[in-house]
């Protein structure tokens, strides 16, 4: 049974050999970027944004799951019972950011299952900044102003992506991350006023996340061929470069509030080109990392992994449990 | 929250995309050994508003989604009250007939206040 067939027949999905386009579809759809108007789940769209919007999206929300490995790691060894609540409380709003962005996924046609089972094939993509590790403490705290920072500067102008359900999810999402990059860059003043020790342990996280946190902007403009095309469709509002450009003058100045610096002397603001320049970056790890060959890579997948597959007598016990209050039900009304 | 709703307002499935073998009730989720069905979430954000479409999630029965929904969606005081609703229950209008089917108010004017301007600056009116 399909969710549709019993409604009226105007409901029903399209089935997907209906190759050719309905009459005025293409342009009805034109129409709706030109006015910056919004594509909803329903909508005729070319297949091409079908798929660049499920790659990105349940990329995106497998980051968002891979992502609270990292930090996970921390709670046990958090200094507080505060420190604790507060990263618990972070780690589960990573989970909640990746089940909105399934979901809005979803919506596009691809179920569920099929998304978790690539990602723990691992032949689904995430974000490159999850395979690094987590050394200290002060990790935490840089990961939420650097990592978080970026992925705020990122998610902002995703919230008027021109795929209603992607827009609305990322609204909710942003909400939320502003809480993780100020505890994260409260976690480093912290240290940062602390013994001398510790204001070492915070120097040396932000040593180590300030280039991979750019590099989540991903590559430069004249390498990201997909990007011309996400900007067309206004999925993208910005360039990578100028996202990544944007957000080198946001922490140049947030750093001279910790007291500490960035490892970069080319750091500078281009006044022709009216934008933030910063030393190169190794593209090469980057690729590398991305294709699986990260310090943490297959740390980060086994877990998930396991996770998965550990979890699966829960799921099956709760659907048991649901078939025989549903039959039980039954027999009372009968 | 007030508003802001994640997913597709309607739980219907997109356009285009084949319908697969699709259980209808949590029953049938069980039988299947696989999915959990899917759950539109309403969130009511304070007394006197009301409920607003918040997303989805995935359930096996009507009172875990609940318990979910309250997880995945109120973590910050968002809401005083929860409704979900089975996505396959929700019954949409067509959106490729959405031009005849809200035709009707299309130049009746004379249904907002506005349409009366020979009455300005008569006061209380």
């Amino acid at each position: 049974m399909s969710l549709h067939t019993d409604a009226s027949p105007g409901l029903q999905a399209v089935p997907a050999e209906a190759e050719s386009v309905p009459d005025g579809a293409q342009a009805h759809f034109e129409q709706l970027l030109a006015e910056d108007s919004r594509i909803e789940p329903r909508d005729w769209m070319p297949e091409a944004y079908r798929k660049t919007l499920v790659r990105q999206i349940s990329q995106h929300a497998h980051s968002e799951i891979i992502g609270m490995q990292p930090e996970a790691n921390w709670i046990t060894r958090a200094p507080s019972l505060k420190r604790k609540s507060i990263l618990m409380a972070k780690v589960q709003d990573e989970a909640g950011h990746g089940l909105y962005l399934y979901s809005a996924a979803e919506t596009l046609g691809t179920p569920r299952e099929k998304m978790t089972e690539d990602l723990i094939a691992g032949k689904a993509r995430y974000s490159s900044i999850f395979n690094y590790p987590t050394l200290s403490w002060a990790d935490m705290g840089a990961i939420g102003w650097l990592v978080d920072g970026a992925a705020i500067c990122n998610q902002v102008p995703l919230c008027r992506a021109s795929y209603g359900p992607y827009g609305r999810a990322m609204v909710r999402v942003c909400k939320e991350e502003s809480f993780h990059q100020r505890q994260g860059f409260e976690i480093l003043l912290e240290l940062a006023n602390g013994t001398g020790a510790q204001r070492g342990m915070a120097q040396d996280a932000i040593n180590r996340w300030y280039a991979p946190s750019l590099m989540m902007f991903g590559p430069p403009d004249d390498d990201s061929p997909n990007s011309k095309q996400s900007m067309a469709w206004n999925i993208k509002r910005f360039s990578n470069d100028e996202l990544r450009s944007r957000f080198v003058g946001m922490i140049v100045e947030q750093v001279k509030v910790l007291g500490l610096t960035l490892p970069d002397d080319s750091i500078r603001f281009n006044e022709d080109k009216q934008q933030w320049e910063h030393g190169p970056l190794d593209w090469n790890e980057f690729k590398e990392v991305l294709a699986g060959r990260g310090p943490c890579n297959a740390q980060r997948l086994a877990r998930r992994r396991e996770a998965h597959e550990d979890g699966a007598w829960v799921r099956e016990a709760a659907a048991a449990y649901a078939a025989k209050q549903a039959a039980a039900q039954k027999t009372e009304v009968a | 929250m007030v508003s802001g709703s994640t997913t597709g307002d309607d739980g219907s499935k997109p356009a285009g995309t084949q319908t697969s073998a699709e259980p209808e009730t949590a029953a049938g989720a069980a039988a299947l050994g696989s999915a959990w069905p899917l759950w539109e979430v309403f969130v009511r954000s304070s007394r006197g508003l009301s409920h607003v479409h918040a997303g989805s999630l995935h359930a096996p029965d009507a009172q875990m989604a609940v318990r979910n929904a309250r997880d995945l969606y109120t973590r910050r005081n968002e809401g005083v009250s929860l409704w979900v609703v089975p996505a396959s229950a929700i019954v949409a209008s067509d959106p490729d007939a959405k031009g005849q089917f809200f035709e009707s108010p299309q130049g009746k004017d004379y249904r907002h206040a506005t349409y009366y301007t020979k009455s300005e600056g008569v006061k209380h009116l």
